[in-house]
């Protein structure tokens, strides 16, 4: 890293010192000396800088280090700062059984959500890429959950999961059922643990199935004709073709989207808090769903704090490997 | 993908197409239902014995009429419109001054400021909002736009920041270089040379802007509570549920409308956000 900012140092004062030999040789009358062009470089460039980091230092960190402090105290919801109480909201909720329900569910939502996510993204993405007919009124189509705000749509799948007027078990009555004779079924789709937990990955995968495809798609688009010829020359068949061209070519670009959505999953609220609040029995409850719930239901503001930082590891570990792959990509690029 | 083409041009087409169906199926129903339901009238919507996937009774407007004069819809559509618009002019102008700066100028710490906005960008709104809501409380703006004016730019000014990045970067330095030596200064080249050249991506980042802001759920859900300060998609979400009835025309009739604004503009910007939704985690 250090070498190529030498590089790329050297290189810009080599453009720096072309351009003042250039206005030297242009206005011979004005001495604007290279010191003082490049401090005043250095000035504009804090001042453009000045609003962006005004506002994230003081809406973004300053927050985080409070998070920080309450999960540490004893604060309630408008009770002013509490008092100083170490780890004990950690170790309280390490043995607390909703927390303990809260950290397994979440780990089987982000796992199931981002796998068929990444498998069905990858699918779509090489049908919409063969794809010839009406290309962009197919694609505009698919990224429509992306762009409806998602908690509005949630409320189209709660209304799909009625435990009475359910769309889906209506289907599976009269289209399956009904015609062999068998018994339609009654389903509470968000009254039962598992069931529950199975919308609320479906709706995630719905969601967030769009960003995948079109990102993978652009991937796709990117891969050289010449790469897939010569492997249909030595003989690949379609699988052998996507083993050997596109998936390897794909991965870095999947690992980045992979990771991004692993934090956004892992992170989600909307969904969860319009489909069942965290129920039935806490068997979906979210980090963020726990955190809020804590918070405004039984204003333990510092408890609450204290369950969204257990996100902060995996934010950490999700932030250090993308800036590994930009850096990686900056270098290849450089 | 050059494939050898054999078969008939309609096995082709079918080959080709028929695994769209599935996705295309998963991906626009709900939204299809989301309308069809709210057209409808409460006794075939309830009723067992209709099919739900069309309209048997002919369309009704009672679910709409009930939304727009029974309920404060109105204003939080226009709540949603002020906030959304206010924060992303201001965000999108922020963002462009701290783009070009990290883009192109030369200071001690440009790089840590860079790989900041980049780690702000992954920072999730739930790691934040019990402080924020502290926040919000000290500076008496609980239940006033005001608090998410203030707060929906930290996640919109690290996003327009990292695409407009990408976009000023592209711009040749040699252009720049010939107007500085012209005696045009660092801001007259932001203006004059970089900005109209880089116009498609701020047109980019201004849809991103408005839509993720028109989307925002938690914060204004967190800190609004009276109805009229309350955004769409809160008012709908939070407010047309409550209790055990629900009444589900009202509800999707909310829901359709309040996607609507949104919806037409990525109707007529179709490709700007094709490019937005892949620049946020493939640079450039």
């Amino acid at each position: 890293m250090d070498g190529r900012r030498d590089a790329e140092d050297l290189q810009g004062d080599a453009i720096a010192l072309a351009t003042a030999g250039r206005a030297r040789a242009r206005a011979a009358g004005r001495s604007r000396g290279f010191r003082s062009a490049r401090r005043l470089e250095a000035i504009t460039g804090v001042a453009l800088i000045l609003p962006a980091l005004f506002w994230i230092s003081l809406l973004v960190a300053y927050p985080f280090a409070m998070a920080l402090y309450y999960s540490v105290s004893n604060t309630v919801v408008g009770g002013g700062s509490g008092t100083f109480v170490g780890l004990a909201n950690f170790t309280a909720l390490l043995d607390d059984g909703s927390f303990r329900q809260t950290l397994q569910n979440s780990v089987v939502f982000t796992v199931s959500a981002v796998a068929a996510k990444a498998v069905l993204g990858v699918m779509l993405a090489l049908i919409l890429h063969r794809t010839l007919r009406l290309k962009r009124l197919i694609r505009g189509l698919v990224l429509l959950p992306f762009v409806i705000p998602t908690a509005l749509s949630t409320l189209g799948w709660l209304w799909m999961f009625d435990s009475l007027y359910s769309v889906i078990t209506w289907t599976v009555n009269r289209v399956v059922l009904g015609p062999i004779g068998f018994a339609p079924l009654e389903v509470n789709w968000l009254g039962s643990p598992a069931l529950a937990m199975a919308a609320v990955i479906v709706v995630n995968i719905w969601r967030g199935l769009p960003f995948f495809a079109v990102t993978v798609l652009a991937g796709l688009t990117a891969i050289p004709t010449e790469f897939y010829e010569a492997a249909e020359v030595d003989g690949a068949g379609r699988w052998g073709r996507f083993w050997h061209v596109t998936y390897p070519l794909l991965k870095p670009i999947l690992a980045v989207v992979v990771l991004f959505s692993t934090i956004f999953t892992f992170a989600d609220f909307n969904i969860v808090y319009v489909l069942t609040r965290g129920g039935p029995q806490e068997s979906t409850h979210l980090f963020a769903t726990l955190s809020h719930a804590l918070a405004f239901g039984s204003m333990q503001l510092g408890r609450g704090a204290a369950v969204s930082l257990f996100m902060f590891p995996v934010l950490v570990v999700v932030v250090a490997l993308q800036l590994h792959y930009l850096q990686r990509d900056e270098t290849r690029h450089a | 993908m050059p494939r050898v083409r054999r078969g008939g041009a309609f096995r082709l087409f079918v080959v080709d197409h028929v695994g769209l169906v599935p996705f295309l199926l998963f991906i626009l129903f709900p939204i299809y239902f989301m309308v069809v339901t709210a057209f409808k009238t409460d006794r075939e919507l309830y009723d067992l014995q209709a099919i739900p996937f069309w309209i048997r009774d002919g369309v009704s407007l009672g679910h709409f009429h009930h939304l727009f004069f029974k309920t404060n819809f109105w204003r939080w559509l226009f709540n949603s419109l002020v906030v959304s618009f206010v924060t992303m002019t201001v965000s999108v102008a922020i963002s462009i001054f701290a783009a070009y700066s990290l883009a192109r100028l030369r200071f001690p710490g440009a790089r840590s400021f860079g790989i900041g906005v980049f780690i702000t960008y992954l920072v999730p709104p739930t790691l934040l909002f019990l402080p924020l809501t502290q926040i919000v409380n000290w500076l008496g703006l609980i239940d006033s736009l005001w608090a998410l004016v203030l707060t929906y730019p930290t996640f919109l000014i690290p996003f327009c920041t990292w695409l407009l990045l990408g976009y000023f970067k592209v711009v040749p330095r040699e252009i720049e270089e010939c107007a500085l030596v012209d005696g045009c200064g660092r801001l007259g080249v932001l203006f004059r040379i970089v900005l109209p050249i880089a116009v498609p991506g701020i047109v980019c980042a201004m849809l991103f802007a408005f839509t993720l802001a028109w989307n925002e759920f938690l914060y204004a859900l967190t800190f609004t509570s009276a109805s009229v300060t309350k955004t769409v998609t809160v008012g709908v979400a939070a407010e047309m549920i409550r209790g055990d009835v629900f009444h589900w025309g009202g509800i999707m009739a909310g829901a359709v409308t309040g996607a609507l604004p949104v919806v037409v503009m990525y109707v007529f910007f179709l490709d700007y956000y094709v490019v937005g939704l892949t620049a946020g985690s493939v640079k450039g």
